[in-house]
């Protein structure tokens, strides 16, 4: 495992610009998680880490090692999919010992067979070893895709989205599993998604892009609590952040023009007078859409409130966020 | 439910399975005829009615391989016994065979020509087909539309330029020169079908080779390889066809050291009046190559023609 750093990493497709001076370490057993929306730059950050593709300019440094002119094989990560990975010719155990076989490892084959069988064990599909990769279900060939990357020992694992495919159920089960392992392996992990319960609940950095800038890079906590600007706010936090005029509850700070309000930063004993629109009541928590004069809020309530539509309540903000004309955060 | 998709009733599955067999007959009865022709005597070939029903014989097979000279009864009657039936079955005809014929030596240069042309369009095809679809070419677009463009006219109109050619080369009635001959051909089909195939196979394949530890070269070979084995076979079956019937140029270009089956064919009919059995025996044995060939990639063809009729 290694330390990987990102140095002002630039990369153009025609006239779109994918990334844009980029820059972030990801420090050595970190597990990384890069949020954005679609087009962010994020699946083109993986791939130009993995040497897939090289960048316009800025560097890549892999323990250390400038890396920006090797070869994929070279670089020694391993990547997960987001789909399409799994070698449709060969076998499962094939499929997990394909790396293993590379010229650039040459293990001996006993190690491969126990190396294959305990990831296999992990990840649950020791009885499907000798199916062709085809005759997999979706959820299974995602664990395979994953399996391939665990069988070795890179110095970064790069995942795009390996989870998005998969049921909701089995999503969770393996995010968990995920977690577990790079914990134990002690891995570095440069993880994207737009999923924001597998940014919070497994990161221990996240790096949110929007389109091709890295806007912020911190701790979940760090970025969920203080946001740089009105779209990180936006990424994180469920329900999301409401994003409201600044003066809706009078007095605001100078060249404040947006306020931003969490759950967790209205209160619900005084103030605007605000129409109760629907409940929406989802077992561990109960949210409340509001109409507040004229602008819609949602925030989230006691989940045996006895609140009904129609209700009126007075609402404040408690330290909300504040953000300028151009979205950005006012301290 | 209307609309939706059913299992065909038995009844238009009976109605599906007379047409195709119906089909089968039409198209399979000449060359059981030509086959059937191949076992019978010269006067059965000819015979009014045709005979369905007759006595088998290798005299076709046997006059195919040998060239044989007329004798007179006297003559025979010095020679000591026959050495093998092809002898005792020329004998009766009133001949001795004097030694092989050329056949062999044609045939072996259609399966030289035939395969070495067709192992060299899918070699060159298949590089060519992966570059055109994984990289970036400049003037792509056009040097494909270049490689199509030399199908636009049939072969056989530069047919003179060619002779020309391969006279001052000295490729006239070479096997090189057959084999280049059929490779140009072949290789714009080559190139195309196969791009096609290779296109429809995700890079992110490759990719995960690449990442996995393997160089570009080894990720084509392990990865891309296998693969694209269907359409690898499918096209091998069409440059193989195609270079195994030609016939035109191989009448122009080739003589003696290198002619090929199809144009040796027909000389037979000329030698000793018309010899129908020889000329179906060895119409016969010039099928059978193509025929073990396309069986035993048969489980490829079916995707390989029916290719591009689906999207994924």
């Amino acid at each position: 495992m290694a330390e990987v750093s990102l140095n002002g990493l630039t990369k153009t497709y025609g006239a779109t610009r994918a990334l844009d001076a980029v820059s972030f370490t990801v420090p050595d057993g970190a597990f990384v998680v890069l949020l954005g929306p679609t087009g962010a730059g994020k699946t083109t950050t993986l791939r130009l880490i993995a040497g897939l593709e090289p960048a316009d300019s800025g560097s890549i440094t892999i323990a250390g090692r400038n890396v920006s002119r090797e070869s994929p094989a070279e670089r020694d990560v391993a990547m997960v999919f987001q789909q399409y990975s799994l070698y449709p010719h060969l076998t499962v155990r094939d499929n997990l010992a394909f790396p293993l076989k590379s010229p650039i490892l040459r293990v001996p084959a006993a190690e491969i067979t126990r190396k294959v069988n305990e990831v296999a064990e992990v990840l649950r599909i020791t009885h499907k070893l000798d199916n062709k990769a085809t005759q997999l279900s979706g959820g299974e060939m995602q664990r395979v895709s994953i399996g391939r990357a665990l069988v070795r020992s890179p110095a970064i694992y790069l995942m795009d989205e390996p989870l998005s495919s998969l049921d909701a159920k089995l999503r969770s089960d393996l995010r968990v599993e995920l977690k577990r392992i790079q914990a134990d392996l002690g891995a570095t992990l440069l993880y994207v998604t737009h999923d924001q319960i597998e940014a919070m609940t497994m990161a221990t950095h996240v790096g949110v892009l929007d389109q091709g800038r890295l806007v912020q890079f911190g701790t979940p906590r760090e970025v969920y609590e203080n946001p740089v600007s009105a779209t990180v706010a936006a990424r994180l936090g469920i329900p999301r952040i409401n994003l409201l005029p600044a003066t809706l509850f009078g007095q605001a700070p100078d060249r404040a023009a947006t306020i931003g309000l969490r759950p967790e930063h209205i209160a619900t004993d005084a103030g605007s007078p605000a129409t109760v629109r629907r409940v929406e009541h989802l077992g561990d928590q109960t949210r409340l859409h509001l109409t507040c004069q004229g602008h819609e809020i949602i925030t989230l309530t006691d989940p045996h409130t006895t609140l009904t539509p129609g209700a009126t309540l007075g609402i404040r903000p408690h330290n909300p966020l504040w953000f300028d004309a151009s979205g950005a955060r006012l301290a | 439910m209307s609309g939706s998709i059913t299992e065909p009733s038995s009844r238009q599955k009976t109605v599906a399975g007379t047409l195709v067999i119906l089909y089968a007959i039409i198209t399979i009865l000449p060359l059981v005829w030509i086959m059937m022709t191949g076992f019978k005597t010269g006067p059965d070939s000819i015979s009014y009615p045709p005979k369905v029903f007759f006595q088998p014989s290798l005299e076709g097979y046997v006059n195919l391989f040998t060239s044989r000279t007329r004798a007179t009864p006297e003559q025979l009657a010095t020679l000591p016994a026959p050495a093998n039936f092809a002898d005792e079955l020329a004998r009766d005809r009133g001949m001795i065979i004097t030694g092989p014929s050329k056949f062999g030596e044609r045939f072996l240069n259609s399966v030289i020509i035939g395969f070495g042309s067709t192992f060299l369009s899918i070699f060159l095809g298949t590089l060519a087909a992966y570059a055109f679809s994984r990289f970036k070419i400049p003037l792509k677009d056009d040097l494909l539309f270049f490689i199509l463009s030399t199908r636009m006219m049939p072969p056989i109109a530069v047919a003179i330029p060619i002779f020309l050619m391969y006279r001052s080369l000295g490729l006239s009635d070479t096997h090189l020169g057959m084999i280049l001959l059929y490779t140009a051909v072949n290789i714009s089909l080559a190139v195309w079908l196969l791009k096609g195939f290779i296109d429809e196979i995700p890079r992110e394949y490759e990719e995960a080779a690449l990442i996995d530890g393997y160089s570009r070269f080894q990720a084509f070979v392990k990865v891309v390889l296998p693969q694209a084995a269907t359409g690898i076979a499918s096209t091998a079956i069409f440059c193989l066809i195609f270079a195994w019937n030609e016939y035109a140029f191989a009448v122009l270009l080739t003589s003696g050291t290198a002619q090929t089956a199809p144009p040796f064919i027909p000389t037979i009919i000329g030698v000793g009046g018309k010899d129908w059995p020889a000329v179906a025996a060895g119409a016969t044995i010039f099928l059978l190559p193509i025929m073990i060939f396309t069986i035993l990639l048969r489980k490829h063809l079916l995707r390989g023609i029916t290719f591009g009729a689906v999207r994924k």
